[in-house]
């Protein structure tokens, strides 16, 4: 084993720790959280974020940002919604390909916003989150999508499957998590990503096409923003033009953060995104049980995301004074 | 050298370029032969890095034809000049930090589908097999980010060994290595050159041109004003060539008197950085601290300027006990520092020179928080006519000017403070020939005003130069304090290297 994979064992293993300190200091108060019905509620909290978090992952590595998320997931899942309810003799299974393909469409715009013009993503991703939404509103006539018109089949897939009956949700976000670990490990356009991101500079002179990697991270990110939107639909059964996916770009890049991925590029691993995914699992469940008020829970979210951030950074800051000291005599 | 007999392995015909309506080479031909060592030579701005970069497919030439092994080639990019058998190797190499080493290797001759598999195991034993020609042990599984710069030069030799180059251009290779790291790489360019690689080495430094190179081409203002056998050409010849004009001296010390103690250090200790590190500095005094990179001369600047205050040990400044916990205490007390990376520590690049040269005295400018601009532009004017900064104006971004340049204006900076006490922390470092002989005086004037200087250098010539003593360190120790006339390139080399006590010397070992 190498140094520098001892670095990141390290700090998966850390994240992994706060989870397990936190369940357990739940669980002190309140038994019932260490109960399989809670694993339960966990495991149905994540899927949407664990699929956005895979996104906004390869987009961080590739030092940018997508913003846009949250409003990408409420315009697809309102264009499959729409579908069902207008064109209900259409097979349901057809909404994924609605959802996902017009995510990707979505995704590549921000990309070649990005690519094409220059422009930072943050203030790309900040526009286009406003736009999204407003079309949304706009296609819509803002007006909701409601539980009758949308497919029982879509909604029974996240409530069960053959398979001891865990939710087909579940096994979609961690399958997205197993192929974003062999597309970042194992292909050569995910080991560019990550060359991108760490030197911007020295890509394109080792022939790395910085606007092709670009636009896939962003419309990987659409893509997958659209399969959280077809699986929002599934989830909660309805489609909202102003509740649907908003703030989802902020709980996604908080997970992100939190397992360990760099704001500056070429750092992070899947591992590390699915077990921050965990981790803010965990503490969304958590705050109902403990009856903190649902008025206070935001506040107390945040605060949780901060503590996970600056002890990562105590850990981290530590480990880099141990090995400068032990490097010199 | 065999030149005439053999065809060059590469021509340039009449090569020129600009840069937004600015001409920065003119009209180059030059042959590079097979199995030669090719020192281009020049001040910073003389066009030789552009000319390489043009070469190496950085940059395309606005006019002019580059020919190899007799064909006309189009070097459009660098993956084509890789392909052709041209690598270029950056003085800090150009890598991606977070990727393993042996990625580094192979990225940019990856060919194939975006979905193809990364062949981790084939790529691992490819980069084995070059490290283990190159007889250098770095593991290829380790990130580069933490590599020395020696190291991560010698992956981008490996590189080029990867693909084949027959033309290698190292751009001032040397400037950030230590005296063993440069007696490493010379061995291994002597044995492409043997192996009818041709090396192209661009340096500032004459000697080390004049032990590795068989031929030297010298640019002046874009043009090449001449290209000999090194042996034909006298030191003094190759200065004038480059700078145009015949040249004084340039290493001189006047005599200053010499004072009270200004800064006296007891028993400084740091854990794993330097331990039990005493000396003192006198008023008109410039003291050397020579010794190896990484051997802790930098640690004990930033412990006296606060920037990483010690565990233990005093530091008396004016003959007063001194508590100096951070840069503000420092700079109150009358000390400055110059720091060794002006482009990470030293300049607000983005910011014009005017704001960067008045940038530690904001009493100075803004007596009530209100700056008055043209108080700070007044300083700045006569920071610049005083220490002959060249730019086109005060307002003109700073990251624009020369190296050179840049440096003068971090010294003006520290001078308007008027500090009692300058920690210079290589100050020279890859700027030009011209403008160091410039310094010199300076800081020659800052020690016969009084001032006391403490000059980090790694540049022995330069320690010799300047310096009443030079006080050597060695693994984070002091092993010597040598007075002027004693001291001499031997004995602090002597003093710089590491003795092997049972220490392990760098990161690479114990990391």
């Amino acid at each position: 084993m190498t140094g520098w994979r001892h670095i990141l064992l390290r700090r998966e293993a850390g994240i992994a720790v706060m989870i397990v300190l936190f369940c357990l200091s739940v669980g002190a108060v309140k038994p019932q959280f260490l109960t399989l019905d809670s694993l339960r509620i966990i495991l149905l909290l994540v899927p949407l974020i664990m699929i956005g978090a895979m996104g906004q992952m390869l987009v961080l590595l590739a030092r940018h940002v997508d913003l846009s998320i949250g409003s990408m997931l409420g315009l697809t899942a309102m264009a499959s919604g729409m579908m069902f309810r207008y064109m209900p003799e259409v097979w349901w299974p057809v909404g994924f390909l609605v959802s996902v393909g017009l995510g990707a469409v979505l995704g590549l715009f921000n990309g070649a916003l990005v690519t094409v013009f220059r422009l930072p993503a943050i203030i790309v991703t900040l526009g286009t989150l406003n736009l999204y939404r407003g079309l949304t509103f706009i296609m819509s006539d803002a007006k909701q999508i409601d539980r009758q018109y949308v497919p029982s089949a879509l909604k029974s897939m996240s409530v069960t499957s053959p398979i001891f009956g865990i939710p087909w949700i579940i096994f979609i976000s961690f399958g997205v998590a197993i192929l974003t670990y062999w597309f970042v490990m194992h292909t050569r356009i995910g080991r560019q990503i990550y060359a991108l991101g760490s030197n911007p500079v020295a890509a394109p002179l080792r022939g790395i096409s910085v606007t092709k990697v670009t636009l896939v991270v962003f419309a990987i990110s659409g893509a997958l923003s659209g399969l959280a939107g077809i699986l929002y639909a599934s989830r909660w059964g309805f489609v909202n033009p102003s509740n649907t996916g908003s703030g989802f770009e902020l709980q996604v890049i908080a997970a992100v953060v939190i397992g360990g991925v760099s704001i500056n590029g070429g750092v992070g691993t899947v591992a590390g995104t699915v077990l921050g995914v965990v981790l803010l699992g965990c503490v969304s469940a958590a705050l109902p049980l403990l009856g903190i008020p649902g008025t206070t829970q935001s506040a107390i979210y945040g605060a949780v995301i901060l503590l996970a951030l600056m002890i990562d950074r105590l850990v981290r800051m530590q480990g880099m004074a141990r090995s400068t000291r032990a490097a010199v005599p | 050298m065999t030149a005439g007999t053999t065809s060059p392995v590469l021509s340039a015909r009449g090569i020129g370029k600009q840069f937004a309506g600015v001409e920065v080479l003119r009209d180059v031909d030059l042959d590079l032969m097979p199995g030669e060592i090719h020192a281009l030579l020049g001040e910073n701005g003389a066009g030789k890095s552009t000319f390489a970069k043009i070469v190496a497919g950085v940059h395309r030439p606005s006019r002019g034809v580059l020919t190899l092994n007799g064909q006309v080639v189009d070097v459009a990019n660098p993956i084509i000049a890789q392909r052709l058998g041209i690598t270029l190797i950056h003085q800090e190499p150009i890598s991606f930090p977070d990727l393993s080493v042996a990625e580094n290797l192979i990225l940019g001759r990856q060919d194939g589908a975006a979905l193809g598999a990364v062949p981790w195991r084939q790529m691992t034993r490819d980069a084995q097999g070059l490290m283990a020609l190159l007889g250098v042990a770095i593991d290829v599984g380790r990130p580069m980010r933490g590599l020395s710069i020696a190291d991560q030069q010698m992956v981008e030799i490996a590189r080029a060994l990867a693909s084949d180059s027959r033309v290698i251009i190292m751009d001032e290779p040397t400037a950030p290595l230590t005296p063993k790291e440069v007696a490493t790489l010379f061995t291994i360019a002597r044995r492409l050159r043997d192996e009818g690689r041709t090396i192209v080495f661009i340096s500032h430094r004459l000697e080390e041109v004049r032990a590795l190179c068989d031929r030297v081409t010298i640019f002046r203002d874009g043009n090449r004003v001449a290209t000999e056998g090194i042996a034909d050409l006298t030191d003094a010849d190759i200065i004038r060539l480059m700078i145009g004009r015949p040249v004084k001296e340039y290493m001189h010390k006047r005599g200053t008197e010499i004072g009270e103690v200004a800064l006296r250090v007891s028993n400084l200790t740091r854990a794993g950085l330097f331990h039990d590190i005493s000396f003192e500095v006198r008023k008109g005094e410039i003291v050397g601290l020579g010794g190896l990179v990484g051997a802790g001369r930098t640690d004990v600047a930033q412990a006296i300027f606060g920037i990483a205050p010690a565990d233990s040990g005093t530091i008396e400044v004016h003959g007063k006990r001194a508590q100096i916990a951070s840069p503000v205490d420092a700079i109150g007390l009358g000390i400055a520092f110059v720091p060794e990376d002006r482009a990470v520590a030293g300049i607000f690049r983005s910011l014009p020179t005017d704001q960067n040269i008045t940038a530690a005295v904001p009493r100075k400018i803004a007596p009530f928080g209100m700056i008055k601009a043209g108080l700070e532009r007044a300083m700045a004017l006569d920071a610049v006519s005083r220490l002959r900064i060249r730019l086109a104006s005060v307002r003109q971004p700073i990251g624009e000017l020369s190296g050179g340049n840049q440096q003068k204006a971090i010294l003006a900076r520290w001078l308007l403070a008027d500090p009692s006490i300058l920690v210079l922390d290589e100050p020279t470092r890859g700027i030009d020939i011209g403008v160091k002989a410039e310094f010199y005086d300076m800081i020659g004037d800052l020690a016969a005003n009084g001032r006391a200087i403490l000059l980090i250098s790694s540049e022995l010539p330069e320690l010799l130069a300047l310096c009443d003593r030079v006080l050597v360190m060695a693994e984070g120790r002091l092993t010597a304090n040598l007075a002027r006339g004693v001291a001499s390139q031997e004995t602090i080399m002597q003093a710089a290297v590491p003795k092997g006590d049972g220490l392990a010397r760098s990161g690479k070992a114990a990391a």
